[in-house]
């Protein structure tokens, strides 16, 4: 099972944190500066595997951003950077060309898109179309929704002129 | 709209805390932002909720609380729309978890929303009950989620299996419920259900006996017929990653058949054909392919037995441990630990490899290679595999020589096949990472060195040679200098030489030349030094030529600025200038040390401040543990032969008992009673033991030493000079003292002070009849005023012999009341003698209610039994 997952940019700063374990605001925070510490300072030849505190963390660095994915002793440690890479080309296929600025503006649907892939720290889809499609469908509902307050906004205030 | 609200949209907070340059601007933003948002939410403000919202959560992101918008994620998810559904279930997960009370109250609104006609809602709803969900809400949405295990949507299906492994961790009971649907979930085309499906299976296995049988009897065929259809299937653009079809569904697929193979033959059975299959036609040029493979071997190696197959596994780790990535090789030193059970012969094969690895430059390599050597090591091959070890040890680097260090000890100690290469090993790891070896791997080498009589002048010849060499690894200098001090005629005279051995000269001046820069050295520490000054002790009667030269050294210490290396000096050279008698018998070697004792009680548990080592184990020289009543000659008679025996202390340590170096404990102000001192120092208290107040005469000799401990006796802090002990005598009455001896000044009587170690009471007579008269001393330990110490003495009035003396006492709820024995039972008559008895009285309401006793003497006067009563009201008023 995948305990967290964390997305920290090259300077430490935090740009996106999922917990499916139960972690106290003030772990979470220990959790972050201590991996952060670890990852941010290994070599680049190194393998991408941390033993931290009876987890294996995994982590991959994708141009200034390290994706990290906290997962228990016993699970498949090359099966999670392929998780994480099926994540990068996803968010990729979103944003076209993904960057870390498209994550810091776009925290929000970046949370989304982590939503339909993995659920309770599972996989839940390995199909990045299903995952895109999903995600188009949700962003449409929402545009629709926009356009009908704005209509229903736009007839009251013709009504009311 | 309200003028609070912040107008600002979530793209220009997040630019402009982006465009803070310092940590303080960014906190000045977010607060003028926390605000505005909490402005907004008392006005109940519902166009920007969700903005708000946002907000917060970016702001959660860089740390800042953010508890009050809590109740904002609430409102959000039960208004109508999509989008504030949507925001609202996203902050819900970001902001909450599981432990908040909160959360109860979204339970409502999951439930209509896992009913909702929108199967987007739908999704979300059960995304979050998936994420944060608590015990009790699954409990209550169970059947819910149960239900849309079977929605037409797979969207949802997937979303309800993954779930449903939440509601299962979280309420293991209702996992029986799940077990059918899983089941008709491994059926499916769907890939995200198919994946999900296998992994709800994987988890109901895990935490169900039931559903393990159940899905054995019924779906291992389903499942490797599935396997094989996706690693025969064609290219699928949808699915593919580096030529493979799916290697997630691959994955969960052999994880599921090796939670059904391990342990039924008959399911191992079934599964050996297609395991073959992945194990030998999986591309492994690729990470993904890597993963397939790296998930085949552990399934094949934990299912039943298979030959054939196990071999092609241990095959394809031995390719992972050449491969050039570091991932693959990690995963493969991995996958060896957990093969290493099942075939320990192939593994061995790739020692070379292996060894290799431990010198990696990536730690998380060498820590992996390092465990797998560990285990890998056996009778056979320990020498060469050590020798590897101990010559890395030499490059590594500084984080990784305490890890190594520790193997190797560990290794040394549990194989080694003679005790003289065990103590060459240890001398090696000694002098080339001393600093990193643990207190207890060095107190084991000197216990072995102790029982290894015939290489004493061989050990302490070599570790004179190799501490003169590498002076700056203080274990190897502890050992050196203990065994020097032991056996230090046998390093000037050769004694014992073994033909392996090259001649060594060393003369007694180089012998405590090697002492003396021991003390001397600034960087070595206080035990150390310690250590040295005993050896040169000891040395002292066995080079006489040195005697006064080592007399001088340690007068030299006298005037040391650390108390114990001065308190040490001034005993020490007080018995050399007045005790010439008894000195040989002093420093006689140290009888064998018992490994038994020392093995057991490491094995014992961790040291425990209380417990620890208040007692002395029995093979202790010089008998210490005698009646203090005793006469002194009797007390450095060496045959303990009416030594008790003592019980095995569960922690402290052994050696540092023996060693009387334990430093700690001296300086240790431990305020209660109930916590004696830390540690005993034996050689110490061997001076010390003349000052012992002589206690009951019948009770065991444990019960002096410890009572010596209640009474935090200050080991032996004598001066020679002063003509008197300082002793804090609480629980000795004067009286009783007379006739001991002070050992070190030999003046007859002691002259007994009482120091006062809380507020002195006066002496009180508690009870007086014609015939008897009872008094009672009172004493407290500072920093524990509630529980007072009561000597009573008891004195007879009367012309006639009290025999059969009993003295009893009753206290109120609010006191315990502890007696120890009296000191007899019988009393002379006419004051002659006295009884004394000591109790010890806790008084739970200390400062708001006094002492009070009732009490009951009995005794036989004139073979007539006598009763006498009282109550005793009269305490001074603060105790």
């Amino acid at each position: 099972m995948i305990h967290f997952v964390l997305l920290i940019s090259r300077q430490g700063k935090v740009r996106l944190t999922k917990w499916y374990s139960p972690y106290s605001q003030k772990e979470r925070t220990k959790v972050i500066r201590e991996l952060g510490g670890v990852i941010l300072n290994r070599g680049p030849k190194l393998c991408n595997f941390v033993d931290w505190r009876g987890f294996k963390v995994v982590y991959k660095r994708y141009a200034s951003l390290y994706f990290c994915m906290c997962i228990d002793q016993d699970d498949n440690e090359l099966e999670v950077l392929e998780i994480i890479h099926h994540f990068v080309e996803i968010l990729d296929r979103y944003f076209g060309s993904v960057c870390e600025l498209d994550l810091i503006f776009n925290f929000h649907k970046a949370y989304y898109i982590l939503d339909e892939l993995l659920l309770a720290g599972e996989l839940q889809e390995s199909s990045k179309k299903t995952v895109a499609r999903l995600i188009a469908a949700q962003d449409s509902l929402v545009e629709t929704a926009k356009e009908q307050a704005s209509s229903i906004s736009n007839i009251i205030a013709q009504a009311t002129k | 709209m309200n003028p609070f609200s912040s107008g600002t949209r979530l793209r220009d907070m997040i630019r402009a805390i982006r465009a803070c340059k310092t940590a303080a601007e960014e906190r000045a933003v977010v607060r003028k932002e926390c605000a505005a948002i909490r402005a907004a939410i008392n006005e109940n403000d519902q166009d920007y909720r969700h903005r708000n919202l946002a907000k917060l959560m970016f702001i959660h992101m860089l740390g800042y609380p953010t508890h009050f918008g809590q109740m904002e994620c609430l409102k959000l998810i039960a208004s109508t729309g999509f989008p504030e559904k949507r925001i609202g279930y996203l902050g819900l997960m970001l902001l909450l978890d599981e432990r908040q009370e909160v959360l109860m109250l979204v339970t409502n609104s999951l439930k209509q929303d896992l009913n909702h006609s929108n199967q987007y809602i739908v999704g979300l709803a059960l995304c979050a009950l998936g994420n944060i969900s608590s015990a009790e809400m699954a409990r209550d949405l169970a059947p819910d989620v149960e239900r849309l295990l079977q929605f037409r949507d797979p969207n949802i299906r997937k979303k309800a299996a993954l779930c449903s492994i939440r509601i299962i961790k979280k309420v293991p009971d209702l996992a029986e419920n799940f077990m059918h649907p899983a089941s008709s979930l491994l059926k499916e085309k769907h890939h995200g259900v198919l994946i999900t499906g296998v992994q709800l299976c994987t988890d109901l296995c895990k935490v169900s006996s039931e559903a393990l049988e159940y899905f054995r009897e019924n779906c291992i065929e389903g499942l490797v017929k599935t396997l094989r259809d996706i690693a025969n299937s064609p290219y699928s653009p949808e699915y593919d990653i580096a030529g493979i079809t799916d290697p997630f569904l691959h994955i969960r697929l052999l994880k599921l058949l090796r939670i059904l193979g391990q342990g039924d033959a008959g399911a191992s059975d079934c599964m050996t054909d297609i395991l073959a299959q992945v194990a030998s036609r999986t591309e492994s040029n690729k990470n993904a392919g890597n993963a397939i493979l790296y998930e085949c071997v552990e399934t094949i190696m934990s299912i039943e037995d298979n030959g054939g197959l196990r071999v092609l596994a241990i095959n394809i780790l031995g390719r992972f441990l050449s491969n050039r990535d570091n991932n693959i090789r990690y995963v493969g030193l991995n996958m060896l630990m957990k093969a290493i059970m099942v075939d320990a012969k192939a593994v061995q094969r790739h020692r070379a490899t292996i060894l290799e690895c431990v010198k990696d430059s990536d730690a998380s390599i060498q820590k992996r290679a390092l465990e797998l050597v560990y285990l890998l090591v056996n009778e056979s091959n320990v020498k060469p595999l050590t020798k590897e070890l101990i010559e890395y040890l030499e490059v590594s680097n500084q984080e990784f020589k305490g890890d190594i260090t520790a193997k190797i000890c560990s290794l040394v100690e549990k194989f080694s096949p003679a005790k003289i290469w065990y103590i060459d090993q240890m001398l090696k790891v000694l002098s080339e990472a001393g600093n990193f070896v643990k207190d207890e791997v060095w107190h084991a080498l000197i216990i072995v060195i102790s029982n290894a009589s015939d290489l004493h002048g061989y050990t302490v010849r070599a570790l004179y040679r190799v501490s003169q060499a590498s002076t700056e690894q203080e274990s190897l200098v502890r050992v050196a200098v203990w065994c020097v001090g032991e056996y230090g005629d046998m390093l000037v005279n050769n004694v014992g030489m073994l033909d392996i051995e090259e001649p060594i000269t060393v003369t007694e001046s180089d012998a405590v030349d090697a002492m003396e820069v021991a003390i001397k050295c600034q960087r070595l520490g206080l035990t150390t030094k310690a250590m040295a000054l005993i050896a040169l002790f000891k040395l002292s009667s066995r080079f006489p030529s040195c005697s006064e030269r080592i007399k001088d050294i340690i007068v030299q210490n006298k005037r040391s600025l650390v108390l114990e290396l001065q308190q040490r000096s001034i005993e020490f050279s007080c018995i050399l200038q007045k005790h010439h008698n008894i000195r040989s018998a002093l420093v006689e070697r140290m009888p064998i040390l018992d490994e038994a004792t020392f093995t057991g009680r490491k094995a014992g548990s961790l040291p425990t401040a209380v417990s620890a080592s208040s007692i002395i184990p029995c093979n202790l020289p010089n008998g210490i543990a005698k009646p203090a009543a005793a006469p002194i000659g009797d007390l450095l008679d060496l045959s303990s032969d009416d030594a008790p025996p003592a019980p095995v202390s569960s922690g402290g340590d052994f050696l540092q008992d023996l060693l009387g170096v334990d430093l700690s404990p001296a300086s240790a102000p431990s305020g209660t009673s109930q916590s004696p001192k830390t540690g005993t120092d034996v050689l110490l208290d061997l001076l010390s033991i003349g000052t012992l107040p002589p206690v009951q005469s019948s009770s065991s000799a444990i019960d002096i030493l410890s009572s010596s401990h209640d009474n935090k006796a200050p080991v032996a802090n004598l001066n020679g000079l002063a003509s008197h002990s300082s002793l804090s005598a609480n629980a000795t009455s004067p009286a009783s003292s007379a006739g001991m001896m002070d050992l070190l000044n030999g003046t007859g009587a002691i002259t007994q002070k009482h120091e006062e170690n809380g507020p002195a009471y006066p002496s009180l007579v508690a009870y007086e009849s014609s015939t008897l008269r009872m008094t009672f001393n009172f004493s407290k330990q500072p920093g524990n005023p509630q529980t007072t110490f009561i000597q009573a003495t008891f004195t007879n009035l009367s012309p006639n012999v009290y025999n059969g003396f009993l003295f009893q006492a009753a206290v109120p709820k609010f006191l315990q009341l502890h007696l120890d024995p009296a000191s007899s039972n019988t009393l002379p008559a006419s004051g002659n003698g006295s009884i004394t008895q000591c109790l010890k009285v806790t008084n739970t309401q200390h400062g708001k209610k006094s002492l009070v006793m009732r009490i009951r003497i009995a005794y036989k006067t004139n073979d007539k039994d006598v009763l006498e009563e009282g109550q005793i009201n009269n305490f001074p008023r603060d105790l």
